[in-house]
């Protein structure tokens, strides 16, 4: 069972969380042209990391705000929690 | 190499099974290789085999971090089916099938092959509509398909729940009866037997550390056991794709994901048929220990422990309970995990890269194992061949940049959502 530190509620059993995916995807700027490669990398292509990976939860039967978790994902240890308007330092 | 047979089996009794052959030898790997294929699982040592077999290139190398049929070969819960409703996925895993039909002679090894018979089962009229146009789909495809209404379901599978004051009746359900299971291990070690006898080192214990890529080409790969050359290498590491691909600078559609199986313990035998919920993820089958193989969901986010957590179990289950209450009874024999390399359209990926002489092959996501055997032939092709089989034409690299996607369940890209 993982156990996540919402930044807003304090620390919850993984049964009151959904999941994201990877937090470090940026949708490319509307207005922009954006290139063939880079909408793909944005729809599909992920680095899927082994070890440290900032990803996206949402709090969905808690305050059902989303957030940023760091975990590891070979040992599922989690490391930091921030709300979604932080940035990952 | 020692043929299996009754007559090989009686003659080593006589010296009480002491002097059997080993079915595969522990080579020290050359400094070049025609082929390295990286992953000794199901379908790197399908791919080895085939490679030898249909392609004459017998000078090839497996290279396997830890041991054959460790990973998900191992692991998964052993069902072969081709019930796809797209042509490229329905074609490719007929296919299969014929390779399935054959392949304890073919291989001289017992796997086991048992076609009992898949049922989905629906709990809806429009769940039943649409496995009508499934099962019309697999049918113009050559694939045997049959929609059962209650009462025939109710024949084959009466342990199920089919009480009146249920969340999810059973409406009915698409029956593919020439699907089955096979003895995993079994198919492991029948390729690797194979593949070493025809003259393939299978090198385990042996991890990739990097590649040898220059001017667009690829010469080689680095390894815990020394340096190898070869001019032409396959990628076949399921969940373990990601981590190679970042040592090429690729950044491939494929998360990692962990998914979860168990067995109860054994019983005498109550079901023949493999049998899946159609309100949720789970599937069950008996095997011929008597256990109830059961498995269902990914636990839901990027892992890469081979192992879970027991809430997506305890999910998994209650589905399991709610399709047949008897379930309940049983006492846990076994849960284990294997990481899954999840494409974004739920569907593989068996291609060519933009690194000459480099080739992947990925993203089974839980479809693995019965694609063992195609998956090897096809891949086999397209190394052999430098171009694809029209068999995975469908399966290629770029088709989610040019919009060919292949999605099957209609689940878009975020194929782990349960």
């Amino acid at each position: 069972m993982l156990h996540i530190k919402c930044p807003h509620c304090g620390l919850r059993s993984q049964n009151e969380f959904s999941y994201g995916g990877d937090a470090t995807v940026k949708r490319p700027e509307l207005g922009k042209e954006i290139s063939d490669k880079d909408w793909d990398n944005f729809v599909y292509n992920r680095k899927s990391l082994r070890g440290k990976h900032w990803e996206l939860w949402q709090h969905l039967s808690g305050c059902r705000q989303w957030i940023k978790v760091q975990r590891d994902t070979a040992t599922h240890e989690i490391f930091k929690t921030l709300k979604a308007n932080e940035e990952i330092s | 190499m020692q043929k299996y047979s009754v007559f090989s089996l009686v003659k080593n009794a006589l010296s009480n099974h002491e002097n059997w052959d080993l079915a595969w030898k522990d080579p020290t790997p050359k400094k070049e290789y025609d082929v390295v294929i990286i992953g000794g699982g199901g379908h790197g040592l399908a791919t080895a085999y085939y490679l030898a077999k249909e392609h004459n290139i017998t000078n090839v190398a497996i290279i396997e971090k830890g041991w054959i049929g460790g990973g998900n070969v191992g692991r998964n819960t052993t069902i072969i089916r081709s019930n796809y409703m797209h042509d490229d996925n329905a074609l490719f895993s007929e296919f299969g099938m014929d390779l399935w039909r054959r392949m304890s002679q073919d291989l001289n090894y017992n796997v086991m092959f048992s076609p009992r018979g898949i049922i989905n089962l629906a709990h809806s009229d429009a769940q039943m509509n649409t496995y009508a146009r499934r099962g019309n789909s697999m049918r113009l495809n050559g694939i045997d398909a049959v929609l059962l209404n209650r009462e025939e379901v109710r024949e084959i599978i009466p342990m199920a729940d089919f009480s009146e004051n249920v969340r999810f009746p059973i409406f009915g359900g698409l029956m593919q009866p020439s699907a089955g299971t096979a003895r995993h291990d079994a198919v492991a070690w029948g390729y690797a037997r194979q593949a070493d006898d025809m003259g393939v080192d299978i090198i385990q214990n042996c991890e990739v550390i990097g590649f040898d890529v220059s001017a667009g080409k690829i010469n080689g790969v680095r390894t815990s056991r020394g340096d190898i050359k070869a001019k032409k290498i396959g990628l076949c590491v399921a969940g373990s794709t990601n981590i190679l691909a970042e040592k090429l600078n690729m950044t491939l559609p494929i998360e990692t994901h962990l998914l979860q199986a168990c067995v109860s313990e054994p019983v005498k035998p109550v079901l023949d048929k493999v049998v899946t919920f159609g309100a949720g993820h789970f599937y069950i089958s008996q095997s011929d220990k008597g256990e109830m193989v059961m498995g269902g969901d990914l636990d839901g986010y990027n892992s890469y422990a081979q192992r879970g957590n027991l809430p997506t179990l305890q999910h998994v289950l209650t589905e399991g309970i709610a399709m047949m209450p008897f379930l309940s009874k049983l006492k846990m024999l076994r849960t284990w995990g294997g990481i899954m390399d999840m494409s974004m359209d739920g569907s593989p990926i068996i291609d060519k890269t933009h690194i000459e002489g480099l080739y992947l092959n990925c993203g089974w996501c839980y479809g693995g194992f019965k694609a063992t055997p195609a998956s090897g032939w096809t891949f086999a092709h397209t190394i052999a061949q430098d171009r694809v089989h029209e068999l995975n034409a469908g399966y290629s690299l770029n088709r989610f940049n040019t919009g060919h996607l292949l999605d099957e369940k209609g689940l878009g890209t975020k194929t782990w959502i349960s």
